[in-house]
């Protein structure tokens, strides 16, 4: 009996919205490829769904961007112009974007992103499509090891590279009962395994007696502290950050899990993870990071003049990144002499170049640069936290051999 | 021994925390019977506005507690404006529809959060007065967990004097148990469901103030306690207060011990847990049977089959799509691709949320898993894509077919409750099983076979194997198996009566479900070239909901149009500005106003309306 009824609107409507649809996507058709224009550079990052992080990052590019094009631009006066998206930190998200600025915006260079399954996501991308990709920030071994491909370069020193200069520190240490904390993904179980390993082949004679797997974001921090302090380690590894980092200390300072232990901490010194710790930064742990108002050499005096005078505000680890990120591309199209894939994909390799941390390299055979971190300890000075006796870890000396780096890799 | 009673103790504060939020929720939904989203964002603002005013006034104790106060009345006020503002139009809609609204709440409080309070994490003052700890039997303790623990019994004990010993908690407690014949007896629902509002959002702004001396506050809170607040409230039973204290007890406890035992599965612990209860008791731990809420879809005008012209429109729609390739750019078809995938999915979820009356909160656990199945047999063991897209129904299908037994012998909110709970397995497993799925760092490298791999071929690879899927859907819709899925919606009880096996028919349609969204998560992993867990977590599923919502319920076109709609808005506005989800949210909330039958839902309305003149 139903079937009898006419005509039904629903169809309609689908067909009306579906137009409309077409009429949205048919709108950014390409621009059309020029020579002498601009050199457009394709930039994707988790702005929204990591803000403290990303938002320095960008400021940090822009800077670079600014100077370059200053400075008179890119092969003979073309300037540098940046199409910057967000990914919504989802992986999906950023392959449909990077997409959209290779179709679309004709970018010649894709580069960016903080989350390792996001970097690895356009990674993949990058190889599959013939485009150059500088993978910003992500810190995944996989992204230029197991899973790196002929087009994609990391600036960043990855989580191995964390790891071993932390190591070299924590053999050190007196301490032979070891325990870890690492939010349980990726990230941290590899930065865990990669300690383990490293200090057990300088010291056989430690022992790692407790391990705790809060969920990112999740740290149930009254527990864990305690389970830790039960193991009745003499040293605790962290590899905690943000939220979970800000939890764990002042749980751990109110339970005395840190009284008389020493504790080695993975990227906490980066002023995005201590500064919000304010008064109640950790005393004395030892740590990769970036002392920001420490460092007097030229070339990080220059950075940071820059950087205050634009924004207002001093860097964090996440300016440099961008700032150094734009600045290889820029040097490595003036090295390509062209804006060709190949050609610039070539010219990264084996690229040289001052950062404000100093000279670093893209090493040919892994696509992994040489730009370091600073190992040294957490103290509190005038009600915010920051680094002491710290010194500057080159990367170069961090990473395993060319040859041990190239056979991780798969085939060409 | 004096170690287990300190862990013991630290599970008692985390069960405080737990137990203010997900009282005010329970309180909420029992009442209202709204599904809010929300919840989380006014925790969230109750810890903003709390480490406002702990950094101005919070250093003496009056100062400090003062704040705290101020800051759950001022979540209280803007859960109540929310109602007056939104949720008040929206209580003839279907049931569900007001879900939306909240989520489009959510994405707004997020904006405006991080715009207020800027992006960085807040580490708030310490309470004062209770910065130091205690000793325990030699283990120490900190003063201010001890003043949580006892905050939570104080707190039940007032909510259980106002609901007996007062008018107001009496009417309360009236439209809890039947909110018809509430209204029936003269008492206005309007004003009773602004004041329950205001309680339930003043309860999760306390929880989350308390939190300023415990926590770095940051724009993550509110998604990560409204799910847990949701178990809490479902192992509890809905809508009963000490239920919610039970069972926040019982997952303070097991997170305290369980990290001891199982150090690594803390990311599913009480995913687990909520499974096996939703198992054993039907209504939780203290729920009612009559306590159960109604169904998804009030069920509408009944659906009918297109005839004449506009039974040919699929058709036609189907025929233009597939000519736009001679027109589009690269990646205006990629868009599209995702779009007809995205479409199928919705569709999928629509069979069970429309059709079954079933609302799913974890269908991207079949989407996921197909996405998983084809990527795995098309690297791990090298098949050819066609036959790595078959496994994908059939992994999708089977992983339903497995879920779908247990969850169909439960309705309404605990149905979906449990299917989340299977969501989070799955999700997990993929998440650390790293030998076999990658965990987080997915599988790369699954592009289409070489004859499908132009952005045209694929593109009518898809339109063809998801036109066919959306059209054996919209078959079964009319074939005496949708009729019978619809009676059982309709009334389960007359649907057994004349012989129709309710609980098979809809596990079977659960499994169809599954086996599409399966299909669908195959073509999006060959689109996307890598897979990831997030294709199966909790945001994957709760954009399937709101497209099908945005869409409209009642209608068979309704989830295809609102796949297309919020696609086509997230990207097109995730292009243009930062400020996406400000904006998305606040189009959710105009298109909740404007069309509160959904868009597709309006235009029938509005033809047959002109029809009728």
């Amino acid at each position: 009996m139903q079937r009898r009824t006419p005509l039904r609107p629903n169809r309609r409507a689908t067909l009306l919205a579906a137009a409309g649809a077409l009429g949205l996507l048919a709108l950014p058709l390409g621009a059309a490829r020029a020579q002498d224009g601009p050199i457009r550079i394709g930039e994707i990052n988790s702005y929204t769904g990591l803000p403290a992080f990303t938002v320095p990052y960008r400021q940090g590019w822009q800077l670079a961007v600014e100077e370059v094009n200053a400075a008179g631009g890119l092969l003979g006066g073309r300037k540098i112009e940046v199409i910057s998206r967000d990914d919504a930190g989802r992986p999906d998200d950023a392959v449909r974007i990077a997409q959209e600025l290779v179709s679309n915006e004709r970018v010649v260079l894709l580069a960016g992103t903080y989350y390792s399954h996001v970097g690895l996501a356009v990674a993949d991308f990058a190889a599959r499509n013939k485009v150059p990709f500088l993978a910003a920030e992500p810190l995944s071994d996989a992204l230029t090891w197991t899973k790196g491909n002929a087009y994609t370069f990391r600036l960043r020193p990855s989580t191995y590279m964390q790891s071993a200069m932390l190591v070299e520190e924590a053999a050190k240490l007196p301490a032979k009962r070891w325990a870890t904390v690492a939010p349980n993904y990726e990230y941290g179980q590899s930065a865990v395994a990669w300690f383990k390993q490293m200090l057990k082949e300088k010291r056989p004679d430690v022992e790692f007696v407790g391990e705790q797997w809060p969920a990112l974001g999740k740290l149930e921090a009254g527990p864990t502290v305690q389970a830790l302090a039960a193991a009745k380690p003499e040293a605790i590894f962290n590899v905690t950050f943000g939220a979970d980092l800000s939890k764990f200390v002042r749980e751990g300072e109110q339970r005395g899990l840190f009284r008389n232990r020493p504790v080695v901490s993975v990227l906490t010194g980066e002023p995005e993870y201590l500064e919000p710790l304010r008064d109640e930064a950790p005393e004395g742990w030892i740590v990769t990071g970036y002392p920001w108002d420490q460092i007097d050499t030229p070339e990080h005096k220059a950075f940071l003049d820059a950087y205050r005078a634009k924004f207002k505000d001093f860097p964090r680890l996440g300016s440099v990144v961008g700032y150094s990120t734009f600045k290889a591309i820029a040097a490595a199209i003036e090295k390509a002499g062209s804006t060709e894939p190949q050609a610039v994909t070539a010219a990264l390799k084996g690229l040289q170049l001052s950062s404000p941390f100093g000279p670093i390299t893209f090493r040919a055979s892994d696509h992994q640069a040489t730009m370091g971190a600073f190992v040294g300890r957490t103290t509190v000075k005038d009600g915010t936290g920051t680094m002491t006796g710290w010194r500057y870890a080159d990367g170069a000396n961090y990473l395993p051999s060319d040859e041990a780096a190239a056979k991780m890799r798969p085939a060409p | 021994m004096s170690f287990y009673l300190v862990q013991f103790l630290s599970g008692l504060a985390t069960a405080a925390t737990l137990f203010l939020v997900s009282s005010g929720l329970t309180i909420v939904f029992g009442v209202t019977r709204i599904v809010n989203f929300a919840h989380g964002s006014f925790y969230m603002l109750g810890a903003y506005i709390g480490w406002s005013l702990a950094e101005r006034i919070g250093s003496t104790p009056l100062g400090f507690w003062g704040g705290v106060l101020a800051a759950a009345l001022a979540a209280g006020v803007l859960g109540a404006v929310m109602e007056v503002l939104l949720l008040r139009r929206l209580y003839r809609s279907p049931e569900l529809f007001q879900l939306l609204a909240t989520f489009g709440v959510v994405l707004v409080v997020q904006d405006v959060a991080s715009w207020i309070w800027g992006p960085e994490d807040l580490l708030g003052r310490r309470a004062p007065g209770l910065r130091g700890s205690v000793e325990i039997l030699d283990q120490v303790f900190p003063l201010y967990d001890l003043v949580l623990i006892a905050l939570g019994p104080l707190v039940l004990a007032g909510l259980w004097l106002m609901f007996h010993r007062t008018r107001w908690g009496t009417l309360i407690r009236a439209a809890t148990q039947d909110r018809e014949m509430t209204a029936a007896l003269g008492v206005e629902p309007g004003r009773l469901f602004t004041g329950v509002l205001f309680l339930g959002s003043a309860l999760a702004g306390l929880g989350g103030a308390l939190q300023v001396p415990r926590e770095a506050i940051n724009l993550g809170m509110d998604m990560g306690i409204v799910v847990e607040a949701f178990v809490v409230v479902v192992v509890g039973g809905m809508g009963s207060l000490m239920g919610a204290f039970v069972a926040s007890l019982l997952i303070g406890q097991l997170q305290a011990f369980g990290i001891l035992v199982f150090p690594e599965i803390t990311l599913v612990l009480v995913f687990l847990f909520m499974a096996v209860v939703l198992v054993l008791r039907p209504y939780g731990l203290l729920g009612r049977a009559e306590e159960a809420p109604p169904t998804a879809a009030s069920p509408g005008p009944p659906l009918s089959a297109s005839t004449g012209i506009a039974a040919w429109a699929p058709l036609l729609l189907l025929a233009l799509l597939a000519l736009v390739p001679l027109f589009a750019g690269e990646y205006a078809l990629i868009v599209l691709t995702e779009l007809v995938i995205l479409a199928l999915f919705a569709a999928s979820l629509h069979l069970l949320i429309g059709l079954g009356g079933l609302v799913s909160f974890g269908h991207a656990a079949y989407f996921g898993l197909g996405a998983y199945g084809a990527a795995l047999l098309a690297t791990s063991w090298a098949a050819p894509m066609p036959l790595a897209l078959a496994g994908a129904p059939l992994l999708g299908g089977l992983g339903a077919l497995i879920a779908g037994w247990f969850c169909v012998r439960r309705s309404g909110l605990y149905f979906a409750m449990l299917t989340l709970a299977f969501a989070q397995i799955a999700w997990s497993v993929t998440f650390q099983w790293y030998g076999v799925t990658g965990g987080d760092n997915g599988i790369l490298g699954v592009w289409p076979d070489p004859w499908a791999s132009g952005k045209t071929a694929f593109y009518l690879l898809t339109l063809g194997l998801c036109g066919g899927a959306l059209f054996l859907l919209r078959r079964v819709a009319f074939a005496p198996f949708g009729y019978a899925l619809r009676a059982g919606r309709d009334s389960p009880l007359r649907a057994e009566a004349v012989g129709i096996d309710v609980r098979r028919t809809q596990w079977f349609a659960f499994t169809l479900a599954g086996s599409a969204a399966g299909l669908a998560g195959g073509l999006y992993a060959f689109s996307k070239g890598s897979v990831f867990p997030t294709l199966m977590s909790v945001p994957t599923s709760v954009d399937a909901l709101v497209m099908v919502l945005m869409g409209g319920v009642q209608t068979l076109a309704g989830p295809v149009v609102g796949a297309a709609l919020f696609h086509l808005l997230r990207t097109e506005i995730m292009s243009l500005t930062d400020l996406w989800r400000l904006i998305l949210g606040l189009v959710i909330i105009g298109l909740v106003l404007a069309f509160p039958k959904g868009v597709v839902g309006f235009a029938r309305d509005l033809v047959q309306r002109g029809r009728a003149a």
